[in-house]
């Protein structure tokens, strides 16, 4: 068992007790009962492992983390879990969706550092990332594109899964969780639009507003809620501020965690088409 | 999916899982190369495309004309082609929403337990019609152009207010002779036979949704909005 570096055993709780093995399976009875040894001696004998533990400090750290979260078990049972064979490169959809998400969420905190919603000033402030500021226009640049990229890709990935036959047992809540997704990345898409403040953005959410309030029933609530009133107003630009940068891409993440674990708990799917293979060909295949 | 199906997929699952690879590092390195990949597209578009800021917000303008980030083309799309002015909200509203219960539901609406596209014709012929349809629509937004001439004969009175009317982006969602869009609004090439030019005037500044206001016209531009009403009250088929 050469797997975990010192730092990441178990440590004796007490100097000179011997620890019971364990649960993470990583317990190794004689790195153990050096280290109980070595608790044992004067101070002066003690010294020296704690230098060799400050020259591994990152270790150390990791293993601290370890001790008291268990973290390591977990990160291995999920980066050594097993994909089923065949999987192919319409499968890394997903993911590439999830890191457009992550591209936009980083453009999107330093936009927000120069940004302003205030009605006044949005404009303003928008010009002046796009304008004055060291990169400004390439990181706005990256954030629109950005966007664009990821509804392509959620499309694709919605696609995928769609033709894969993916959403049928046991997957139909994943399903249902990614199509809310895909619904929240078009809010993110339709909130983000209005916040340069320009001409193109004002009126197509004006019309997009007027759309959504036509609606029978919560039609006319759900516009009077985005417009922050029954007109377009200051109200409106920090009301899309605030669902665009803190309550639609907090309830993504969190989706995207649900979306994660189910993908986790029950397994990538595999292709349709492919069928395992009977036990004896595959110990055929490994000879 | 009846038990006895669920547990033969469960199993047949369990089977190709212990086949396959582990997911560190045969999937992780695939996934790493698609996030290189999204990486290099999304800097090269803004690298390529920059991020372009038009001129300020500014309610009081008229000659706008609303125009969605292309990816909203679809449903944009879907007003035009919906033309009697009843079904609006259905397309507006309603097959939205439709399009949304039934993706939410799919998974309960179809209980095939076959998952092969080739081996379930209806499923895979569906999911192609609609991709197509999205596609289709997308594209029509995309050419539909933002016309701002009207090349309908007038009388030499109510030229300015043609000219006005050409540019305050009417022809985003009306026909007036030749140009402009069929949808979402009316045709206005024989609008003044079907209204007085009172009624004109007062859905000019009290229009129903998704039509913007002209009240900002009306109190910048006094002379401008007069001609755009005398335009629209002038414009009749028999002429």
């Amino acid at each position: 068992m050469k797997m975990l570096p010192p730092a990441l055993r178990p440590r004796p709780k007490k100097p000179g007790i011997k620890p019971a093995k364990n649960g993470n399976g990583s317990g190794n009875g004689a790195a153990v009962d050096e280290n109980g040894k070595k608790s044992k001696p004067p101070l002066k004998e003690r010294a020296k492992p704690v230098v060799d533990g400050a020259a591994e400090a990152g270790v150390g750290t990791i293993g601290w983390v370890d001790e008291r979260s268990g973290l390591t078990p977990f990160l291995r049972g999920f980066m050594y879990r097993k994909v089923p064979k065949g999987i192919n490169w319409f499968q890394t959809l997903g993911a590439a969706t999830m890191f457009a998400f992550a591209a936009q969420a980083v453009t999107g905190v330093f936009l927000a550092m120069y940004y302003d919603p205030n009605p006044t000033e949005a404009y303003e402030s928008a010009a002046r990332i796009t304008n004055e500021l060291f990169l400004g226009e390439f990181v706005r640049g990256m954030h629109r594109w950005g966007a664009s990229v990821m509804i392509v890709l959620i499309f694709l990935h919605m696609g995928r899964t769609f033709f894969y036959g993916a959403y049928k047992y046991p997957r139909e809540l994943n399903w249902i969780i990614g199509v809310v997704l895909l619904i929240l990345t078009m809010v993110m898409g339709l909130t983000g639009y209005l916040l340069p403040f320009d001409q193109r953005s004002f009126w197509a959410t004006e019309v997009a507003v007027a759309l959504t309030g036509s609606g029978p029933m919560i039609g006319p609530y759900l516009g009077d809620f985005l417009r922050g009133g029954a007109e377009f107003g200051p109200a409106t630009l920090t009301r899309f501020y605030a669902l665009h940068m803190l309550l639609v891409p907090g309830l993504i993440a969190a989706l995207i965690g649900a979306h994660l674990y189910l993908v986790v708990k029950l397994g990538i799917t595999a292709p349709p088409w492919l069928k395992a293979e009977k036990r004896r060909e595959l110990s055929e295949e490994e000879i | 999916m009846n038990r006895q199906e669920k547990e033969q997929y469960l199993r047949e699952y369990s089977l190709l899982k212990n086949q396959g690879k582990s997911f560190f590092p045969y999937a992780v390195i695939k996934d790493s190369f698609m996030a290189v990949l999204v990486m290099a597209v999304i800097i090269f578009m803004a690298l390529l495309l920059g991020a372009e800021l038009g001129p300020k917000a500014d309610p009081t303008t008229t000659d706008f004309v609303p125009r969605p980030e292309w990816y909203f083309f679809f449903l944009f799309e879907l007003l035009r082609v919906v033309k009697p002015p009843e079904l609006v909200v259905m397309a507006t509203v309603g097959i939205p929403t439709i399009c949304m219960v039934l993706l939410i539901l799919l998974p309960f609406i179809d209980r095939n337990p076959e998952r092969n596209p080739l081996k379930r014709p209806i499923a895979t012929l569906a999911g192609i019609t609609t991709i197509g349809a999205m596609a289709y629509l997308t594209l029509l937004g995309a050419l539909a152009g933002t016309p701002t001439v009207i090349e309908l004969e007038t009388k030499p009175q109510f030229e300015a207010g043609r000219d006005v009317a050409a540019q305050s982006g009417c022809l985003a969602c009306h026909q007036i002779g030749e140009n402009g869009n069929s949808g979402p609004g009316p045709n206005l090439t024989d609008i003044a036979e079907r209204l007085p030019r009172q009624a004109i005037e007062r859905t000019l500044l009290n229009p129903t949704s998704p039509m913007p206001s002209y009240q900002a016209l009306k109190d910048e531009q006094p002379e401008k909005f007069d001609d755009l009403v005398g335009y629209l009250g002038s414009l009749r088929e028999t002429e």
